[in-house]
């Protein structure tokens, strides 16, 4: 007998859930981490899924590099509550009273605000896994990452020394210090998750979709202006324009596309029809070739 | 809805895989238009002169693109018209066989490649071969390079012959050979104008029709509990994936191996309230009694499964340390994880022949058949009837690496054979009648660390405040119990096994055991400590080495120095220091009464 087939996006969300559900039981302290972005929204509503009618078993934790979209605050706290999860806010204050900021203080300014809080927030809580909400088609070096990723004591990933995946049998066990990447959307494409978020009415932040903005150009990327914090070159003027974001992350560092998509079946239709994939929008990737996997090797997610 | 292939691409190092899914990408305009510009712009620079270098676009990693070798599992996804797609490129390269066979794991089908020029090569038959014990139904063979060949289809032919040859008698439902050039392009998307001689379709349009729907053999419903939810007290469920069957309200199964009765209640697909639910779905399921389960128990509908605590297993060897029999490791099946020993190598399975050969130990990327014992019963099912009941890893205590993938063949149902005797006089009342508390005190450290001169005077402390005792002396034993075992790391495991076994019966038996023996890798102290329990307490006699090597009460250290003994522990051969020994005493610091006080006053601590 042919057993019943299931939809390609039956066995994602199935094969996620189960990997959540692994993680809840085999490992003693995990965290959720929460970017507030549409991939986090996807992992989210999972986990909602995978545990129900209990809550998730474990906290979320965003690593607020102090220069997000205001939407984007304003959405994660109105989720957090709705849904009445824990979310831990982790912010590396010792950078933000040295006033590290995105303009002056390029490619160090991800490591400091980003992978650093990171770290701090991992550390302090003492979480032995981390999901994260990381895609396997996002990028190169992200194509050949476990589902289970794991770290030294010091959060620093070894490209050669992961441990074999076979089947559903995930090897949770790690040494005292280590810990564990997890990432349930692996095998995800852009376009499963716009699908999916349409198909489960999945709530996401304004930003994704196309509204009249303040923007400037700059070195080609459309940025918006989202409070006074944003320096202006002398060349530069603040315009409005009907504008949408791919990926959201720091304002000044995120790269909008000039778009009248303002619903999900319009940005599933450009999405489907996209020229341009998706990481161009986000400027911190196109620095050298395998600045990806650079970072990660230096624990970034 | 499109359905959804997983497929994987393997072959040797320079086959062209990665160069024949980004040619496949390209020509099937899969690509998006900024990777497409990467790929042209990095060729530029890379080893084709300017023209196309489609593997950059799947070789990722850096060390990877300076070594011009895949080393990992790359994953890509992709959509045509038809279907759905994610291709694993896999390595070739003989190191990382274990990574390829994490791919195959992954996939329905698997795209094999050998190169037109040289044919079919062990690598080729190797790949084939963990294809099929990973469980991989349906192979493609690419023949690539075609052009090389002057697309001869004489010499096609052979190597379709040979290949045929090698899968005859695997257990696969479909093989398709396929004369391509990833480089060129020749049936890649369409049929080449330089194969009229071939009828068959191209590979895309081959990948895209293909059927690979399991067959299932077993109607009966299976779910591994992956967890038990507790929100509140009015509500139970037991969370978990269906991996075989169906189930519907009302049915009902059994819980195994508490081998109870009960009926579906409730059922929950994710979070939606249902009548039933089908083979792949993500399920919470309420019974309409009390039941004994937890993470690890199954729930099923079929009368035939059982559980036992011994099977037999083909098992790829995936660890840089070696396997040897005795050896303890956490095996996890279903999600049931499990102390277990390889009790006995059957025999290792030549890759190129398939083989059978003898071996008594075992090396990366080798196929081994063993027997497997497990600490308690664990239900489990052939590979055969159920994958995922009949999967397993093996996760190495010490170091937490997966040493090893492989499939149940078989239950060996020891269970039922050898019954443990339940007697009347326990453990306890044995040790009452002493009026102590049975030990094992294990003594481990150098050869002249002063262990056994220590381990002497430890007992007749003991003896004379009235306690019972026995004294096992690594040399002593090897001239009785162990009188058949040598030196090579095999007998040294089962050297362990036996002491650490005997050690337990003493204390069964209301004694407490003394044993010297430098017993220097952690893994075996582990799984001693494992076998005896909480009456393990360790010893560590810490004495420096040089201090050993210049006491060298036997003459050994002068001997290994000089390379008369091999593999001498602390010269040719490690000792692992414990972590966390219970006791710890460095007898160069100390006269051997003052050590003998130190050591006694702590055991006291445990005997009260």
């Amino acid at each position: 007998m042919k057993t019943q087939e299931l939809t390609h996006l039956d066995q994602l969300e199935a094969e996620a859930i189960y990997i959540i559900r692994e993680v809840a039981a085999e490992c003693e302290n995990p965290v959720m981490l929460y970017s507030i972005g549409k991939d986090s929204s996807v992992m989210l509503h999972l986990a909602m899924k995978a545990f129900y009618p209990e809550k998730p078993p474990f906290p979320f934790m965003h690593v607020n590099t102090t220069w997000k979209f205001k939407e984007m605050i304003e959405f994660r706290n109105r989720k957090a509550k709705e849904l009445g999860i824990e979310m831990i806010e982790v912010i590396n204050e010792e950078a933000v009273e040295q006033g590290i900021n995105p303009f002056d203080h390029g490619s160090a300014y991800t490591d400091i605000m980003k992978t650093q809080a990171l770290k701090q927030g991992l550390d302090k809580y003492g979480f032995d896994a981390a999901f994260g909400g990381g895609r396997r088609d996002e990028e190169k070096s992200r194509a050949k990452e476990r589902v289970f990723s794991f770290r030294n004591k010091n959060h620093a990933w070894d490209p050669k020394n992961q441990k074999p995946e076979m089947w559903k049998l995930y090897n949770t066990r790690i040494n005292k210090g280590e810990s564990m990447r997890v990432f349930p959307l692996s095998n995800w494409t852009e376009k499963d998750i716009w699908q999916y978020i349409r198909k489960e009415n999945i709530d996401i932040v304004p930003l994704y979709f196309a509204k009249e903005r303040p923007v400037v150009e700059r070195d080609g990327n459309i940025v918006m202006v989202d409070d006074d914090r944003m320096k202006l070159e002398p060349n530069e003027e603040v315009k409005m324009k009907k504008v949408r974001f791919r990926t959201l992350g720091c304002y000044p560092l995120t790269g909008g596309v000039e778009s009248d998509a303002d619903t999900l079946d319009e940005i599933i239709e450009e999405t489907l029809g996209a020229v341009s994939s998706e990481r161009t929008s986000r400027v911190i990737d196109q620095e050298a070739a395998g600045s990806m996997e650079r970072r990660k090797r230096e624990g970034y997610f | 809805m499109k359905s959804l292939l997983k497929f994987i691409t393997c072959g040797s190092v320079d086959d062209g895989k990665s160069t024949l899914i980004g040619h496949m990408l390209y020509d099937a305009k899969l690509l998006f238009a900024d990777q497409e510009k990467a790929l042209e712009l990095d060729s530029k620079v890379g080893s084709r002169g300017g023209e196309i270098d489609y593997s950059l676009l799947l070789d990722g990693l850096m060390a990877e693109r300076e070594q011009g070798i895949t080393i990992d599992v790359a994953y890509r996804y992709f959509t045509t018209d038809n279907r759905s797609f994610i291709v694993a490129d896999t390595p070739g390269h003989e190191e990382y066989t274990r990574n390829m066979a994490v791919g195959a794991s992954f996939a329905d089908l698997a795209v094999i490649l050998v190169d037109a020029t040289k044919g079919v090569i062990t690598q080729t038959k190797r790949h084939a071969r963990i294809c099929s014990l990973m469980g991989i139904k349906h192979l493609v063979l690419a023949v690539n390079k075609m052009d090389l060949i002057d697309f001869d289809e004489k010499r096609f032919a052979e190597i379709k012959k040979d290949f045929l040859q090698l899968t005859h008698g695997f257990n696969i439902e479909s093989v398709q050979v396929i004369p391509v050039s990833a480089t060129e392009g020749d049936n890649i998307t369409t049929n080449s104008e330089n194969t009229l001689w071939y009828d068959g379709m191209p590979l895309l349009p081959y990948l895209e029709g293909v059927d690979v729907q399991k067959d299932n053999k077993l109607d009966d419903f299976i779910m591994p509990v992956q967890r038990v939810s507790r929100p509140n007290h009015t509500f139970r469920g037991f969370q978990g994936q269906v991996e075989a069957g169906n189930i519907s309200v009302g049915d009902e199964i059994i819980t195994l191996p508490s081998q109870e009765k009960a009926k579906v209640q409730s059922l929950l697909v994710t979070d939606k309230e249902v009548d039933s639910a089908i083979d792949g779905q993500p399920v919470t399921i309420q019974l309409d009694r009390e039941v004994d389960v937890s993470r690890g128990n199954v729930l099923t509908t079929s009368k035939q499964m059982q559980s036992a605590d011994m099977f037999t297993a083909t098992i790829l060897w995936m660890d840089d340390t070696k396997l040897v029999p005795g050896r303890n490791y956490l095996v996890k099946v279903g999600t049931k994880t499990l102390p277990g020993t390889v009790m006995s190598i059957k025999h290792k399975i030549d890759i190129n022949t398939g083989k059978q050969i003898p071996a008594d130990q075992i090396f990366k990327n080798e196929l081994v058949e063993c027997d497997i014992s497990l600490s308690e019963n664990m239900v489990f099912d052939t590979f055969e009837n159920n994958e995922a009941l009949g999967g397993l890893i093996l996760i190495d205590r010490v170091s937490n690496m997966t040493s090893a993938c492989g499939v149940i063949e078989h239950s060996l149902r020891r269970s039922t054979n050898v019954v443990w005797q339940e007697t009347d006089i326990t453990r306890d009342i044995r040790a009452q009648q002493k009026g102590q508390k049975p030990l094992t005190l294990w003594f481990t450290g150098l050869s002249g660390s002063g262990k056994s001169t220590l381990a002497n005077e430890v007992e007749k402390r003991l003896v004379s405040t009235g306690h019972h005792t026995m004294l096992l002396d690594g040399d002593n034993v090897r001239h009785g119990l162990n009188k058949n075992l040598g030196f090579k790391e095999g007998d040294r495991v089962e050297n362990i096994r036996r002491i650490a076994e005997v050690s337990k019966l003493m204390n069964d038996a209301g004694i407490i055991t003394l044993t010297s023996f430098i017993s220097p890798y952690e893994s075996d102290r582990h799984s001693a400590r494992e076998v005896i329990g909480d009456s393990y307490i360790e010893i560590y006699v810490s004495t420096p080495l040089e201090e050993c090597e210049k006491r060298d009460v036997k003459g050994l250290y002068k001997k290994a120095r000089n390379g008369e003994i091999p593999n001498f522990t602390g010269i040719s051969s490690p000792y692992e220091k414990p972590v966390n020994p219970e006791i710890e005493i460095d007898t160069s610091q100390y006269s051997l009464e003052e050590a003998t006080d130190y050591v006694v006053k702590q055991i006291m601590k445990y005997l009260d």
